[in-house]
Parts: C-alpha cells; structure tokens; sequence
C-alpha cells in the first residue's frame, strides 16, 4: 500500500483530497490528511465581518465535514517534515511514513515581525483583519468607534489577497456614509508599493475609486516600527503617518513547520515550480496555494486553478509520466468597491488585469475591470459555491484553469 | 523606447528602466544615477553587486531580504538611494522594478 500525505486541511489541502480521493485506486493509495484545527474558516469573509456584513456563523464550518469518506483525517499538529526519511512527525511523536507529501500549509499573518505592532495597543487601537479573532475584534471596535484618523495598513508583500486591503477601504467609506459619519472618518490607505494600483491598466481604469471615495493615499511606505504611545507608524525614510485606528496586513510569513522543516525562504514559502507544483528540491514533495512561493497571488481562486492541476501531475508523477508545465498564474477576483458594488479581474503570471466579460466571451454576465452589481452579486454567491462546490473539488463550470483570452482586451504584462 | 547613455543606445521602457540586461554597464549605472540625482559610491556599488547577486539568482529583491543579509543595514539602503530605495536601486542596477499586484 503506497501513501498519499496531505499536511493542511485549508482551502487548497481540503480539495485536494477530494481531488484526489476519487482520482486514486484506493487498493494502491492510501491519502491522509493533517491539520491541527478543528475549524474551515472562509477566510474571503473575513473582509466583511468587521463591517457586520458577515456574521461569524457565516464564515466558519467544522473541518471535518469537508473531507470525504476514504480519506484518514488526523487533527494533530505537525512537528517536522524529513524529506530524506520520507517522513513526517507529529507532535505526539508518531511518524507518518510518506512516498508523494503535498504541503498544502499556507501563509500566517506575523504582526511580531513589525516592532510595536502586537505590543498592548493590539486589539486596543491596531487591528488586523486578516485572523478570524482580528476581524472579530475589529467588529467589535467598528460597532462603537466615534471617529478619527482610519489608517489602512499593509506591512509588505507579498500578502494573502493584495486586495483585500483597498476592499477594506472601499467598505469602510461605505459602511461610515451608511452610519452618517463619514464627515468625522479621514480614511489613509499606506501602501510600500507605488501606489494602490500599481499596473498601468488598473491605475488608469480604477484610480477614481480612490478620488471618489476621498481616501488618501501614502505610498512607498516602508514601515520600521509602530510608535503605539504616539498613535503613528514610522518608515525607514522616518515619514510618519499618525492614526487612533490602525487597520494593518501584517507580514505574511508560511507555517513556522517550514523553517522548522529547512524547506523554506526567507518567508518560509517552499520553492516551487510555477509551472508544475512540484517542489524544488524532492521531487516526491509537491506544494499548493500560500505555501508556496509562487509569484501568483496568494488568493483562493488561485489555489483553486493550481488544484486541477496538481492533481493531473499526482496522477502523472505516479504513472511516471513528465509533468504538465501547465499552471499559468491564473487568478480571478472579485474586488469589493462599496455601496453593493464589485469588480471582477482576471490575470496571470504574463497578463495584466483585462476589460472584457466573464467567464462567456462577449456576454458576461461578468464584466471585468468595471464596477458593477452584478459583479457583487457574483462576490455574494461565491461563499455558497466556496462551501458547496470549491473545496469539495467539484468543477466550476465555465472557469478554466488556465486563463482564456476570448472577449477580453488583454495586453502583455511587462 | 531608445535612449542614448554613456554613449550607448539602450532600450527602456517608460518608467525608464532597461529592457535588456545586457545593454547595462558601469558607465551606463553612472549615468542612471546622475539622472536620479545620486552619486554613486563605492558603497552604492557594494549594493548594486548584491541586487545583481540577487537578480541572477532569481531571487525576489525586498526590503526584508537586504535585513536578513547581515551585510546591509536598511537605514543606510534609505540614506542611499533616498525616495524609493528600490525601485531606484533596480532602475541603476539595470534590472526590472520589483514586481506588485495590481
């Protein structure tokens, strides 16, 4: 009997188990999954539970539910990984012996990598959003905060979602215009980038929002230190920017099991081909989503596009077959921009963000690059195709995995 | 876009960072940072040979990489290429401005 180990039972490890599971003999293959939590958060709500948009219900489900009958499920922190033993050990002790290991770990907010960021403020007048417990909190801080300097915050890239950050900004001119007293908000988006939108495309299509919604921007803003006594953050360049509400995407860094393991870089993402999923170094190891350190985004609907993919590799790896260089970047997102309103954008690793329609050439019913409301029916729906389709790996009809340039105006990124 | 430099005909794009590496030389870096406003030194050059060391690597440039070298203090980056430290490095180093979202 050979085995499969899937180590993170997350959006990307949850469906590859259900890929997989009916994709393996099951007299061959014997596929176990570890996570050590109990709870499948729908992280893509984190975004609207501080705004009671969401309620908590709504985002979390048991784990368990989600992984099919024939899978072993084990809830147990994982200690190390032993790519030369094959090898994974828990933090019981017991090993799980390994012949194909999928780390499906993802990515963790860091706030104690920025000085001053989780200190006694955290949770007090600094928040993130990006946690389960940050955006349950931050709910909590929203629903009596009288007004003052909203700063909006992100750390470095890369981080879960790039935009997430800059939805945040949009509802939250929403939400105060629907409390009237937006007039006592200054909304600040900070950014290290060059800008809120940093490609031409969107800059050129989507830079209104941010005029319109009168939310300012600081760029290249590279932080050293939260100065929480003095309510400001402070860069290397020493520009200050002074807040009472600091909203911040602390560094995104992957599971601490990776540096423990010594299969990471800098930010304990494995280096992974970004074409084929397999891992660098072994190549029995093979790794999906936010673990990884694809130069995608570290977004769902990526995970979702590279999961097809894995899975025709698996098959083909233990057929003994070369693997498909397949995987494109492909991304597609729903940006929230307020007051019931979405766009959507498609791209990948050599296309920037497109106008055009979407998922039909020419028809829609989505339009990309555009504000519409249909496009935030779509974000809506998508929490119901997120717990019912997605990750129980069940196709989503018309949405390739690769990136289609029918009924778009594309352009070559540069 | 062409531009002549150090008496050289280089291509860049409109944010005026190079197209082909290989155009790039000493002289051509020189005259990138007279044009930014920066007069390089023998430090600056120690750190343009990390942001090479970097780019034929493959490796992603980033702020936190230049902390965890040990070599370079992220003041003293600041200091040197005051205004952007990046995105100015990588436009003397002649290699592509470091990579964003959208």
């Amino acid at each position: 009997m050979k085995k499969l180990i899937i180590l993170g039972a997350g959006t990307s490890g949850t469906m590859m188990a259900n890929h997989l599971v009916s994709k393996l003999d099951k007299k061959d293959w014997n596929i176990t999954i570890v996570d050590q939590y109990e709870t499948h958060y729908y992280q893509p709500g984190f975004l609207f539970l501080p705004f009671d948009i969401y309620t908590t219900k709504q985002v979390k489900k048991k784990g368990k539910k989600f992984i099919p009958k024939g899978v072993n499920y084990v809830q147990e922190k994982i200690e190390l990984i032993l790519p030369a033993e094959n090898k994974v050990t828990l933090e019981s002790g017991k090993d799980l012996n390994y012949d194909i290991l999928i780390v499906a770990t993802g990515t963790k907010t860091a706030p104690d990598e920025t000085e001053g960021m989780d200190g006694p403020e955290w949770y007090k007048s600094i928040f993130d959003f990006y946690t389960y417990e940050g955006a349950k909190a931050l709910r909590d801080k929203l629903r009596k905060w009288e007004g003052g300097k909203l700063v909006i915050h992100i750390t470095e890239m890369p981080i879960k979602c790039p935009v997430a950050p800059l939805e945040f900004a949009f509802l939250a001119d929403s939400f105060f215009k629907h409390k009237g007293m937006r007039d006592k908000v200054d909304i600040t988006f900070v950014t290290p980038l060059d800008g809120a939108f940093t490609k031409p495309k969107a800059t050129a299509a989507l830079h209104y929002l941010l005029e319109e919604k009168n939310i300012k921007e600081v760029t290249n803003f590279n932080i050293e230190r939260v100065d929480y006594e003095n309510n400001k953050i402070i860069d290397y360049a020493d520009t200050e920017v002074e807040y009472d509400l600091l909203v911040t995407v602390p560094t995104n860094m992957g599971d601490a099991l990776i540096e423990r393991s010594g299969m990471g870089d800098d930010l304990n993402y494995i280096p992974t081909n970004k074409a084929t999923l397999q891992s660098i170094d072994n190549e029995n190891i093979f790794a999906i989503g936010d673990a990884t350190n694809l130069p995608a985004s570290k977004a769902g609907s990526v995970a979702h596009f590279e999961a097809e993919i894995l899975t025709d590799n698996i098959l083909r790896y233990i057929n003994g077959e070369p693997l498909k260089e397949e995987f494109d970047g492909h991304a597609n997102c729903f940006i929230e921009t307020g007051n019931g309103k979405a766009l959507l954008i498609d791209f990948n690793y050599t296309h920037e963000p497109v106008e055009g329609t979407f998922p039909f050439p020419g028809v829609g019913p989505l339009s990309l690059l555009k504000e519409s409301r249909t496009n935030h029916m779509g974000k809506m729906a998508f929490r119901w195709i997120y717990w019912n389709m997605l990750i129980k790996g069940i196709h989503i009809p018309f949405v390739s995995a690769t990136m289609t340039e029918k009924g778009k105006n594309y352009e070559e990124a540069k | 876009m062409k531009k002549v430099l150090a008496n050289k005909e280089i291509d860049v794009n409109e944010e005026g960072y190079l197209l082909d590496f290989t155009q790039w030389n000493k002289e051509v870096g020189n005259s990138l940072a007279e044009e930014c406003d920066i007069v390089l030194t023998p430090r600056h050059w120690e750190f343009i040979e990390y942001i090479h060391d970097k780019y034929n690597k493959e490796e992603p440039l980033s702020i936190r990489g230049i902390k965890k070298s040990g070599e370079f203090d992220v003041k003293e980056f600041y200091a040197l290429f005051p205004g952007g430290p990046l995105k100015k490095a990588t436009l003397i180093a002649g290699i592509p401005k470091p990579k964003s979202c959208i």
